[in-house]
């Protein structure tokens, strides 16, 4: 999000929410996320692409309610006008494409709008087909989730987003010698597949609310949310969206603003500041002494830490004026004393799916049906595999999967340092000052596990990464 | 009175007090930006620097086309600039005979590391002068043709003492549609206006440019890009510590051009001889008034000479050969005329040693001019006599 786009979410926000009158706010903001999420993609090499990401976030998403929907749908009606809302979204955008003045809300010009038409009736009939016929079939919802995993794999795998590019740019009639894995900016991706596979999977264990298209669409391409999360959950964000537990609205603007404002400094002044001198592999090469080599992780490590929390502020922030209060994603971090209040505190809605929806049921399992092994074992596999695929969320890449395995190696052996000092040294734990000691030397030491992991996390390979320890450790 | 209600998380509900608030604010930003406006601190904001202290000085002037690679970046403050170079970072002692090199993008090295440059191929042979003096050269050369540049560096430059000036020009710098041009001139009028005044220039302070900026300019609001441009230079002072690095060099490049087009004019100027309003040469005198007692040595600057297409009617693809011949020429009668000193080493690079445009050199290159450029500080040096011609 630039800051002129903030800024407009900024004045729509609060237009709809002091001068809409509450039974259509649900509709405005619907409108507002639909077109939000075609003007926020970024710009793709790929002829029209940057129109159909989008796009098939929006497919996506009714494609998903209509698995997930209430049993009673059938005999209302709101599904059509919210349909109706997305084809006309669809058109809007396309048709901007005839009037000079304000093309495009897209990066590049639209498709020509009889390919809009025909993708919307496919969608329709995606629709219809999925709306009539998956009720009282699971494998329809674990089909959706499966769809939905390939298409992760694919975006963030390099040399299947290479494909993928190769393929589409030959659809386009474009060389497909110039495909690059970079070629598929998915905006937002990451987090509307986690929403959605959240819905689904609650939705299979029948765990999920009613909930209309209008509110799902809301839920799962909110325009403060789309682009940085956080991953909020179904359950948690309905009640704020219907109003039920909404506070007054002067309340709502002045806080929102406040932490607007904040994300606004942490984003633009800070991260962007510090990002001039921020570890990457161009400057970790050239770097030519152990302490600036230090200088540079560490201005890497906190630029990570406040644009990624600055775009949350932000995010919360024009939420709250909306009257949704989108959950934390940070809780200084930083100061932690030691890695598993870390992973409570950093990207906390990440951590906190994996934790629901992978490290819990696999944990559950192994126990269940290996009763006989050590509770550390199980506790070994749980952790090093949530954290693993937390990596390979950001990317499956062999660092990512470096970084991951770091990070559940770190969780297992703080696991295990847990159990040991209690069992030798209680008195320890229980003496104020000894409490105080252990905590600012653990914090010492998460913090700088922390900022060692991030080595392999800001490398491109491992090979470059095990460089940068090297020069890091006076080699 | 105002009720002072408060909501459950302990937020005042009137919305009198959030006007009151922003009211508030609103004079505080006015009131601190019409105060910047009067005080004008912008000089002095530039001269607080972490160079030479936090950081190790620069050893040319900053300038990037790409900062994000070339950890360097172009700035309009004079006095930022010089705070950021090594040149500020220690007063001159006793045992120091310090040179200054000013001119264009050759001098400051374009498309060479900052240990390659003119000015280092100087300290690299440790000149030491007969009364134990250490020659210490410094690179104050800036990539912009235009002599008018050359004086407001120059001014600056006066303020560190030097014992000798080397001046390389070439007839690039000279036009008069050239001298305020660059953004460095037009966004500091006042520096050049006074410049104008002070000597008398002929320079053209009335052009769009060089207009005084409005009253709102001086505002924080108003000069909120340079002050942003100060302390990106000092984020950039930590990846000149870190690497070394001041300017990214490509492994690949567009060499200088080689077959030239079969065209005569310079500037719109036809030839076969300039008139005397047609080249700056007054501001040569400038900067030996500027200099004053100082002793300049002015350099007509090595050019590669093509030998391809067109190579009989121009030397590059800056230079037609009547109007660099006739340049020479006046050059040379000039400093004649008036005692200038002046070595003309127009061909003494040969044509290998250039890169991607008529007047940058390889290494190599460089190192040759330096060579030739060391010769004449030590005579000028060890005399005072300047008849060096």
């Amino acid at each position: 999000m630039t800051l002129v786009q903030i800024l407009v979410f900024i004045a729509f926000t609060l237009l709809v929410r002091w001068l809409c009158p509450r039974h259509w706010r649900g509709w405005f903001v619907l409108g507002g996320s639909l077109l939000a999420v075609f003007w926020l993609q970024p710009s793709t090499p790929v002829r029209n692409l940057d129109f159909w990401l989008p796009a098939a976030s929006i497919a996506l998403t009714v494609l998903t309610w209509a698995v997930i929907r209430p049993a009673e749908t059938s005999r209302r009606v709101p599904w059509v006008t919210g349909m109706i809302l997305i084809a006309g979204s669809f058109l809007t955008v396309g048709l901007l494409r005839y009037l000079p003045g304000l093309c495009c809300l897209t990066p590049s010009r639209p498709p020509q709008l009889i390919q809009i038409i025909v993708a919307v009736a496919v969608i329709l009939v995606l629709f219809t087909l999925v709306f009539r016929f998956s009720p009282g079939k699971n494998w329809v919802s674990t089909a959706g989730i499966g769809l939905l995993i390939i298409l992760f794999v694919i975006l963030k795998s390099p040399a299947l987003a290479g494909l993928a590019s190769s393929g589409l740019r030959g659809v386009q009639g474009q060389s497909a010698d110039l495909a690059t894995f970079t070629d598929l900016p998915w905006l937002g991706f990451s987090y509307l597949a986690f929403r959605l596979i959240h819905a689904l999977r609650d939705f299979q264990t029948n765990k999920l609310p009613p909930v209309s298209l209008k509110e799902f669409s809301v839920y799962a391409l909110f325009y403060p949310a789309v682009t940085a999360g956080p991953i909020d959950r179904l359950q948690r964000f309905l009640p704020d969206l219907r109003g039920a537990t909404q506070t007054e609205a002067i309340e709502d603007t002045i806080q929102g603003s406040e932490r607007i404002f904040f994300g606004i400094m942490k984003k633009f002044v800070l991260a962007d500041s510090l990002a001039l001198i921020s570890m990457n592999s161009q400057n970790a090469i050239q770097a030519n002494s152990t302490i600036w080599m230090w200088v540079l992780l560490y201005a890497y490590a906190f630029r990570l830490y406040f644009d990624f929390s600055g775009y949350t502020d932000i995010a919360i922030g024009l939420g709250r004026l909306a009257g949704i209060r989108l959950p934390e994603n940070f809780d200084k971090p930083y100061s932690k004393p030691d890695l598993t209040a870390f992973w409570n505190s950093w990207h906390i809605t990440l951590a906190q799916w994996f934790r629901a929806y992978f490290f819990n049921p696999l944990t559950r399992s192994l126990r269940t049906r290996y009763r006989a092994a050590p509770a550390w074992s199980v506790i070994l596999i749980g952790q090093l595999s949530t954290m693993i695929l937390i990596g390979l969320w950001h990317g499956i890449t062999w660092s990512f999967f470096a970084w991951g395995a770091w990070h559940g190696s770190g969780l297992f052996i703080h696991n295990r340092w847990v159990e040991w000092r209690r069992s030798r040294s209680p008195a320890v734990e229980s003496h104020p000052s000894g409490s105080k000691i252990s905590g600012f030397l653990g914090g010492l030491v998460t913090f700088n596990f922390v900022l060692l992991g991030w080595v392999w996390f800001a490398m491109p390979d491992p090979d470059m990464a095990l460089v940068v320890f090297l020069k890091l450790f006076g080699r | 009175m105002v009720e002072k209600s408060r909501s459950s998380a302990g937020y005042p509900k009137n919305l009198r007090f959030y006007a009151d608030v922003l009211l508030r604010a609103l004079f505080l930003l006015i009131v601190f930006n019409l105060l910047y406006a009067a005080l004008s601190p912008g000089p002095l904001l530039a001269r607080i620097s972490a160079y030479n202290l936090l950081f190790p000085g620069r050893l040319r002037l900053p300038y990037g086309e790409n900062p994000e690679r070339d950890y360097n970046m172009s700035l309009s403050s004079l006095e930022a600039m010089f705070a950021s170079h090594e040149i500020s970072g220690k007063p001159k002692s006793a045992s120091e005979f310090r040179v200054v090199l000013i001119g264009d993008s050759s001098i400051w090295g374009f498309l060479l590391p900052p240990e390659q440059t003119l000015a280092a191929y100087i300290n690299e042979a440790e000149i030491e002068l007969p009364d134990g003096r250490a020659v210490h050269a410094y690179n104050l050369g800036y990539p912009v043709m235009s002599l008018a540049k050359d004086l407001l560096i120059l001014s600056e430059a006066m303020a560190y003492d030097p014992d000798l000036i080397i001046w390389p020009v070439t007839l690039e710098s000279f036009p008069e549609d050239k001298q305020l041009s660059h953004p460095l001139l037009q966004q500091n009028p006042d520096k050049v206006r006074a410049l104008n005044e002070k000597y008398l220039l002929d320079l053209d302070v009335q052009s769009p440019g060089q207009i005084q900026a409005p009253f709102l300019n001086d505002t924080i609001i108003g000069s909120r890009r340079s002050l942003a441009d100060l302390l990106r230079l000092q984020l950039y002072g930590v990846m000149w510590a870190a690497t070394g690095i001041d300017h990214e060099i490509p492994e690949v490049y567009i060499p200088r051009q080689e077959d030239l087009p079969a065209d005569t004019n310079f500037h719109n100027i036809p030839g076969p001889a300039f008139n005397t309003s047609d080249l700056a040469f007054d501001l040569l005198f400038t900067g030996q008034r500027i200099a004053g007692q100082v002793p300049v040595i002015l350099v007509n600057e090595p050019i590669f000479l093509s030998q391809g297409r067109n190579s009989h009617i121009r030397y590059n693809f800056f230079y037609p050969r009547w109007a660099y011949d006739d340049y020479r020429q006046h050059l040379s009668t000039l400093s004649r005329e008036n005692v200038w000193v002046y070595i003309d080493l127009w061909d003494a690079v040969d044509k290998d040693q250039f890169t991607n445009s008529a007047i940058h050199m390889t290494p190599e290159g460089t190192r040759q001019f330096a060579r030739l450029l060391i010769e004449s500080i030590i005579e000028i040096a060890g005399s005072s006599a300047p008849a060096l011609e």
